[in-house]
């Protein structure tokens, strides 16, 4: 299957609004046809966790639409962060969004392939069973080694 | 309307659900057959468009009514 394109991805972020981006591209990718395989790296290994339980801040994110206007100081407080993941969570089911889990589980059925970079799983104290079995362990070079041959890389 | 083997009715999944879908329904058939597509997320017009390019299955209509979106693909 040398004609098929191939896709890689690099994920390294572990937030509610960052962890959409690589499953939704991988998961499109693979039903168009391409090979598609992602690198978590970072906070990225959130994403692959068997229990995916991702988070959002409105902190360091000015961009982020606010229901209301508010300073920055009460964005801090306790609380804050789950209400607006929360709030997040309902209007993403209300407008039809895909759940996290399912968009995950989409791309495993695709045959996405999911490689776990050790040196992170190591740095964060993860144990190979806290992350979702469909997922390989690897080092840069393995990304290399299919990014290398890839069409397309992205890194997010 | 032309015929159709299968229906698939997408309303109210937004991107990229619908083509998802619409990948495992046309899994599903076999080569000719046709899948029919009821969507309302307006991105999926120019994304079927675009699905049918790069799969090669062919998009034999397209088309809105009443805030919703038809669309007729060919299995190839």
């Amino acid at each position: 299957m040398s004609d098929e394109k191939k896709l890689a991805i690099i994920a390294t972020k572990g937030t509610l609004d960052w962890a959409y981006p690589p499953f939704i591209l991988a998961s499109t990718a693979a039903a168009l046809g391409y090979q598609v395989q992602i690198f978590f790296t970072f906070y990225g290994l959130q994403l692959v966790k068997k229990d995916l339980d991702v988070k959002l801040s409105s902190l360091g994110n000015p961009g982020m639409p606010m229901p209301m206007p508010m300073p920055v100081i009460l964005q801090a407080m306790p609380g804050m962060q789950a209400m607006m993941t929360s709030m997040m969570k309902q209007k993403m089911k209300k407008k039809g969004v895909a759940d996290l889990e399912e968009l995950r589980e989409l791309c495993i059925e695709a045959e996405v392939k999911m490689i776990a970079c050790q040196m992170t799983v190591d740095l964060f104290e993860f144990s190979h069973s806290d992350l979702i079995d469909d997922v390989e362990y690897g080092g840069a070079a393995t990304f290399f080694e299919f990014a290398g041959e890839s069409d397309i890389s992205l890194f997010m | 309307m032309a015929d159709f083997d299968q229906e698939l009715d997408a309303s109210g999944l937004n991107c990229p659900l619908p083509i998802l879908r619409a990948k495992k329904a046309l899994a599903g058939l076999s080569s000719g057959q046709v899948l029919h597509v009821i969507a309302t997320d307006p991105g999926s017009v120019k994304d079927f468009e675009a699905f049918a390019k790069q799969t090669g299955n062919e998009l034999m209509e397209a088309r809105e009514d009443g805030g919703k979106f038809y669309f007729l693909i060919k299995k190839a």
